[in-house]
């Protein structure tokens, strides 16, 4: 599902690689933890997997497709089969909780029949049901990370991605986000998620790859935060 | 559901900056009437070129003292000149005749004027008007004769006032058209920053470039647009209260300007505003905020 071979990206003006030689090999309904101490490269994957950014060297493989490489009309398409989350949220301030879920299928050309047929289904599953109509300033940290998680997986995405999603959120409702992801990783997404919340790593339970100045230091199954 | 969508975006940033919009169009506008007004200029200098090079002459004036002699010889070399199409011998008298016919309404100015004043000449029409030179350099060699004159260096002064003329407006739609395309440039940009959540969020749930784009770059043609038109009505008013109105009698002169050269300025400014200023959106786009 996901290959990384080799990867290095050096940031123009950087000393030192934000990655150095990576490797690794997500397979498809995998649920992955990044962890590492900050500025140790981690969400730079996240980047790469994207494609904001190219690979200095090494190969980035996603779904099947060569992402390095990949044309930049062809970045739109594959972005589509990838969900996104991040720590900030990133909503629209001036739409509803339903029109931020709807906006991210109308600017990809679905009609308005099928945002009002997914949308408050989609809303339902991550437990906002009664609040579509509320704007993100009406809702909690924890309920405005739901509607991203909604925006996310709207489009039955076969990746998600999610860049600190528990990061501006209290310990509780973290663990409520993450039973959410669990959630959708259970519907055979893969999810990938870099962290440096040890509570919720050790509690999950699932594959760690810790990253440290650029190289993975720790590949575990069941791993902990530790 | 999308041509709706990306409508009213287009109004809706078009109206979010409504003073930068206004002060795009009317820059827009005033670049867009010069470029008209001096495209129809260089319309009209051609029009008038084929018009008159066919009929104006080549006028030789004889000394108040020619002999019949001078006379004979000048006319027989002219009757006998590959050059000359036609030509036609004008007595004093004659003369005197033309010149109270052409200046009926002054009569002080007829009355001042005796008919011996007005010189004897040769009125003669080349076959090819450009080789003036070459009949004047034979002629000028003849006794008897004061002076040479080609209507067409008369002509050429109107043609160079309003070549002057055209290069101005000329001028003034490039500098008009400059600061119209960095107001557009502007536009775009505070446009863009304006709804920067709205492009990030479109960009990382892949909407295609074209539909990120297509708003910004449909609003600066959109203002294009309505530069073109108002343009357009400048350049009829022009026409209606200029050309047919205070400057009639100068266009008696001139040949005049056709309602449907006029017409013909709408599809072409329309045509220049709008892809000027799409294309100028959208290289804004791609290199000041890489969308």
């Amino acid at each position: 599902m996901i290959r990384l071979e080799h990867v290095t990206k050096t940031y123009p003006k950087a000393s030192r690689p934000s990655l150095d030689e990576v490797s690794v090999s997500i397979e498809k309904g995998d649920f992955v933890f990044f962890i590492g101490p900050s500025g140790s490269g981690k969400s730079t994957i996240i980047k790469l997997l994207l494609r904001e950014i190219q690979p200095t060297r090494g190969k980035v493989n996603v779904n099947g497709r060569e992402v390095g490489s990949m044309r930049s009309w062809k970045i739109s398409g594959f972005r589509r089969s990838i969900g996104c989350v991040f720590q900030d949220f990133r909503l629209l301030p001036n739409r509803t909780a339903y029109e931020n879920v709807a906006f991210a299928l109308e600017v990809i050309g679905k009609s308005k029949a099928v945002a009002r047929r997914v949308v408050p289904e989609v809303l339902e599953l991550v437990g906002l049901g009664g609040k579509e109509h509320r704007y993100p300033h009406e809702l909690s940290g924890g309920e405005q990370q739901r509607v991203a998680v909604a925006r996310a997986f709207v489009n039955r995405p076969l990746i998600l991605l999610a860049d600190e999603p528990t990061g501006n959120l209290d310990p509780d409702t973290s663990i409520e986000i993450m039973r959410l992801l669990d959630r959708i990783n259970r519907t055979g997404t893969t999810v990938v998620m870099v962290t440096h919340d040890s509570n919720i790593v050790n509690q999950m339970r699932r594959r760690v790859v810790e990253i440290d100045n650029g190289r993975i230091v720790r590949d575990q199954p069941r791993g902990v935060y530790g | 559901m999308r041509a709706k969508y990306v409508l009213s975006e287009v109004f809706m940033g078009l109206w979010r900056n409504v003073t930068m919009t206004v002060a795009m169009i009317i820059t827009m506008a005033v670049s867009l009437t010069m470029l008209g007004a001096s495209v129809l200029m260089l319309m009209q200098v051609n029009n008038m070129k084929v018009f008159f090079y066919d009929k104006i002459q080549v006028s030789i004036f004889l000394k108040k003292d020619v002999s019949p002699d001078q006379r004979t010889a000048i006319e027989s070399a002219l009757k006998s000149d590959p050059l000359v199409k036609e030509y036609t011998h004008e007595t004093k008298e004659q003369a005197y005749e033309n010149f109270k016919t052409m200046f009926r309404d002054a009569p002080d100015l007829v009355n001042a004027v005796k008919p011996d004043t007005l010189p004897e000449a040769f009125r003669v029409s080349l076959h090819d008007p450009e080789e003036y030179q070459k009949a004047y350099d034979k002629y000028k060699t003849f006794d008897g004769i004061n002076d040479i004159v080609d209507q067409r260096r008369l002509l050429g002064k109107i043609f160079g006032i309003l070549g002057a003329l055209q290069n101005m407006a000329l001028v003034i739609a490039v500098v008009q058209g400059l600061a119209a395309l960095l107001l557009v440039a502007n536009t775009i940009q505070v446009a863009a920053y304006s709804k920067r959540r709205e492009v990030a969020v479109m960009k990382l749930v892949g909407a295609s470039n074209w539909f990120v784009q297509a708003p910004f770059v449909l609003e600066a043609a959109f203002a294009g647009l309505i530069g073109s038109i108002i343009a357009f009505i400048a350049l009829v008013i022009a026409k209606r209260f200029l050309i047919d109105g205070s400057l009639s009698v100068l266009t008696e002169l001139l040949t005049p300007v056709p309602w449907r050269n006029i017409l013909l300025m709408l599809p072409l400014l329309a045509g220049v505003g709008t892809l000027v200023n799409s294309i100028t959106g959208w290289i804004t786009l791609r290199f000041y905020l890489r969308i």
